[in-house]
């Protein structure tokens, strides 16, 4: 009995053609880059809560392709997740995670746990072996108190008081580390991750433009889209641009054009 | 494929050259800035093998004739090397006997020439230097990489320093810091670089040159703190997780 073989569809990354492309990077051709967000990330804990925070440039190597992009992505009404890497590996991995909380709350009739996203998200990308380039700092309040992880591409976690991820995060950490202490109130707190992401635009050139903050407590959450906007667009003249006069109307004609096509009424009856 | 050329010389066969390929024991981090009454810099005293904390109580920072201060981090052989360079220079600009002596200016001067020299040779003192003093009320501050970019400024940072103690100095910084404000800065910006360079060690030295001369402090260790709730207990509300 011969017995057909099924084609099992692999999952996972195809790497047939990695040799093609090696051979065509060393006759010269440029390769497409990829879009990064070249990014500064922060996420603490205060008294109340978690506070994330990330800046909004988005690069495509030396050029800026996304001057306002948002870098905080909903995972659950009381979890949110920054992300840094490659652009389209954040937004899928995050919605990815964000459809699988939605479905696995249906199921369990509660609130979703920060643990939960974090094992998600982990497995994913340790599955991809780094190959799904997102570095996350993930947040939020449950049940059981307010959390704060970084995941790393590859797939390790920390569970962390603060943390900054992405090619600012030097910058933002030498600020969380001089200025941290526990209990901040939850001004105290904006006032340091704005400072910190501050610290990311001025002083790494993948990140710039403005200032997103998502403050979560229990059972609330704030999402403050461009909080800060340090590097304001300044025109040359102090009221503003203004447009020229309109064009004045003189004289108004309406033509209709001929229909093409002619309507028969009353022709031949269609054959049964 | 066949190669068509002959026999490559030295520049081309790294495994056969006398040339500096990479350093082996190197210092990490030196920050300074300037302040009311002159410059104070701070360097800690490790040299690491590698990977390895070879040795805990190398002095990167030494005094140069009358005037000046020069800290350095990156290989620490060749730092020997520049001062003995420096020892030969000032001792030449005694000999003159005439009353006049080298400021950071001129030193700084000299050092971005051997640098930018050594390394249009390829073969690079492997530092970044951070020279400081005072001449005449005159403040100077200023740094030379190894493949010889110099500038002067009024806070500088080598190594890690760029990326972590800048970002402070830039925010904090103001003209006529009084010495005790600027000594918590550069302690600030030491202390993170603490926590968060694997190459740095808790035992530092901090330089101050005014008008009247250097005094180079005995060495000490910062106070760190690790008592963040979150350190202690990670895993708190997911038992069996990390």
């Amino acid at each position: 009995m011969s017995q057909v073989a099924v084609d099992v569809p692999k999952g996972g990354f195809s790497f047939d053609l990695c040799r093609r492309n090696d051979m065509l990077a060393k006759k010269g051709v440029q390769q497409p880059s990829y879009r990064k967000t070249g990014t500064t990330i922060v996420g603490l804990i205060f008294q109340d809560g978690v506070i994330l925070g990330a800046d909004t440039r988005a690069t495509e190597g030396p050029i800026v392709c996304d001057k306002n992009c948002e870098k905080i992505h909903y995972m659950a009404p009381n979890i949110y997740c920054c992300g840094a890497g490659t652009a389209a590996d954040t937004e899928a991995v995050t919605d990815m995670v964000s459809s699988q909380l939605q479905l696995h709350r249906y199921h369990t009739g509660r609130e979703s746990r920060v643990v939960t996203a974090l094992t998600l998200l982990k497995k994913h990308l340790f599955n991809y072996q780094g190959h799904v380039s997102a570095a996350l700092v993930l947040g939020g309040v449950d049940v059981t108190g307010p959390h704060l992880h970084t995941i790393y591409p590859h797939g390790s976690t920390d569970t962390l008081p603060f943390a900054t991820m992405g090619s600012g995060s030097l910058a933002a950490m030498a600020m969380f580390e001089s200025k941290y202490k526990e209990g901040m109130t939850r001004d105290e707190g904006i006032k340091l991750v704005t400072e910190a992401i501050c610290s990311g635009i001025f002083n790494d050139l993948g990140s710039g433009s403005n200032v997103d903050v998502c403050v979560i407590t229990k059972g609330h959450k704030e999402y403050l889209r461009n909080h800060l906007v340090p590097t304001p667009r300044t025109y040359v003249s102090a009221e503003g641009y203004k447009f020229t006069k309109k064009t004045e109307v003189l004289f108004t004609k309406i033509t209709p054009l001929t229909e093409k096509v002619v309507v028969l009424e009353g022709g031949d009856a269609m054959e049964e | 494929m066949e190669s068509t050329q002959s026999k490559p010389g030295p520049l081309c066969n790294p495994e056969g050259s006398q040339r500096t390929l990479y350093p082996y024991v190197t210092g990490t981090s030196v920050v300074a800035l300037k302040y009311k009454d002159g410059i104070l810099m701070a360097a800690d005293m490790g040299g690491s093998y590698g990977s390895t904390l070879r040795y805990k109580s190398v002095e990167r920072m030494k005094p140069i004739g009358k005037h000046s201060l020069l800290g350095a981090s990156g290989e620490i052989s060749d730092f020997q090397e520049l001062l003995r360079y420096l020892d030969e220079l000032v001792l030449y600009d005694n000999m003159w006997d005439d009353g006049n002596s080298l400021g950071p200016k001129e030193v700084h001067n000299y050092l971005t020439r051997v640098m930018y020299n050594r390394r249009n040779k390829f073969n690079p003192l492997w530092n970044s230097l951070v020279l400081g003093g005072v001449k005449n009320g005159q403040k100077y501050l200023g740094m030379v990489s190894m493949i010889g970019v110099n500038f002067e400024d009024n806070h500088v940072a080598t190594g890690f320093g760029n990326h972590l103690a800048r970002p402070i100095l830039r925010d904090e910084w103001h003209e006529n810091l009084t010495f005790e404000e600027a000594v918590k800065l550069l302690e600030k910006c030491m202390r993170v670089l603490l926590y968060r360079d694997r190459s740095a060690v808790n035992k530092l030295q901090i330089a101050k040159i005014t008008e009247e001369g250097v005094t180079i402090s005995q060495p000490y260790s910062l106070k760190t703190f690790w008592g963040f709730s979150a350190f202690e207990n990670p895993t708190l509300g997911a038992e069996g997780s990390w």
